[in-house]
């Protein structure tokens, strides 16, 4: 009978098939995180609620204002980026318990014992014509106020940097420094663009 | 016999090359396994304003886009170079991301739906205008964890 073995196929271009691939999925492959500054807002309040809004004191909340030229004023002083991070590290931890800036209210934090707790609350107001860069530029600059604050105390405490404690200890110096930004309403402040 | 080694050493033997392709198959399924093709195409121009504080997004598979800028060159005649909004694949108004949220709520489960995250990619020229809008509707539909989608900036240059 002729019945032939069928032969061996030939797998010595298997490799080359494979690598073919795996280049091809190495190239499209994007492992890139998107990354950015994370916010919650505020939720929409019924209409009659939007009266009677929390009453914050006045000497608690300073008001970050970008313009419709990008101009920005840190409460009532006209101000360049560069300085609004120092100038809100300075409101918020109130070092000379000036009276017209945040009052501390003494907290039990869990775990760390009682720490006064600044009540400041930055809220930021921009126009309609601001630039998407210049606002996030602002955001930027107090998250980094803050993130300078916790760091700080992490420092003091801890003897470390906030990003490098614990879970546990992350968390003590959340409380201890909260990160009040408040989106406020949207409110046209600089005219028209 | 003697004859044949009269080199005096042995040419190195061969490696054996069986096992190549179990090895690059391998490296293939890791890198099929992990790429994600992009889903929607692009139609805005999105430069990413830079930022230093940045945070990694957690979970990209609760998170919904909201690409916001000009529009690419090839639809410019039609739709102008005014900022929009891109949902998937199409240019939509701000009243229709009430719809485009539920719909993304709704395909999460229902353990994730607290935790949905709306990352907001916006071209850094963009006015605020938009931004607003885009941000009190999220509210409306209570959206509320939203993130601002950025590059990150290098520190070390001086601003």
């Amino acid at each position: 009978m002729a019945s032939k073995e069928t032969p061996q196929i030939n797998a010595s271009s298997q490799a080359d098939i494979a690598f073919l691939l795996l280049v091809f999925f190495l190239i499209t492959t994007t492992m890139d995180v998107d990354k950015g500054l994370r916010r919650r807002l505020p939720p929409m309040q019924e209409n009659q609620q939007q009266q009677q809004d929390i009453k914050v004191n006045r000497r608690n909340v300073v008001i970050v204002r970008i313009n419709s030229q990008d101009r920005i004023m840190v409460g009532s002083q006209p101000t360049d980026v560069s300085q609004i991070k120092d100038k809100i590290v300075e409101f918020i931890t109130n070092p000379a318990d000036d009276p017209n800036m945040p009052e501390k209210e003494v907290k039990d934090i869990k775990g760390f014992g009682s720490y006064p707790v600044s009540k400041g609350v930055v809220s930021l107001q921009n126009d309609k014509g601001t630039l998407y860069n210049s606002y996030i530029q602002v955001q930027n600059e107090i998250v980094k106020a803050f993130n300078e604050m916790r760091d700080q105390f992490a420092m003091q405490n801890y003897g470390k940097k906030y990003a490098r404690l614990d879970e546990a200890h992350q968390k003590i110096v959340k409380d201890a420094i909260p990160q009040n930004i408040s989106e406020a309403e949207p409110k046209d402040v600089g005219g028209k663009k | 016999m003697g004859r044949f080694r009269k080199n005096g050493k042995k040419a190195a033997p061969a490696i054996s090359t069986a096992s190549l392709p179990d090895i690059v198959f391998m490296l293939l399924f890791f890198f099929m396994i992990s790429t994600s093709f992009r889903q929607t195409d692009k139609l805005v121009n999105v430069k990413l304003p830079a930022a230093t504080e940045n945070v990694k997004l957690e979970r990209k598979d609760l998170t919904s886009y909201i690409y916001v800028g000009s529009p690419i060159l090839a639809k410019q005649a039609q739709y102008g170079t005014d900022s929009r909004i891109q949902l998937n694949d199409s240019y939509r108004t701000v009243a229709e991301i009430r719809d485009f949220i539920a719909a993304e709520r709704e395909s999460l489960a229902e353990a994730d739906k607290e935790q949905m995250c709306v990352a907001i990619k916006s071209d850094e020229n963009v006015r605020m205008g938009i931004i607003t809008d885009i941000k009190q509707e999220l509210r409306r539909c209570s959206a509320l964890n939203i993130m601002y989608v950025a590059r990150q900036a290098d520190v070390n240059a001086n601003r």
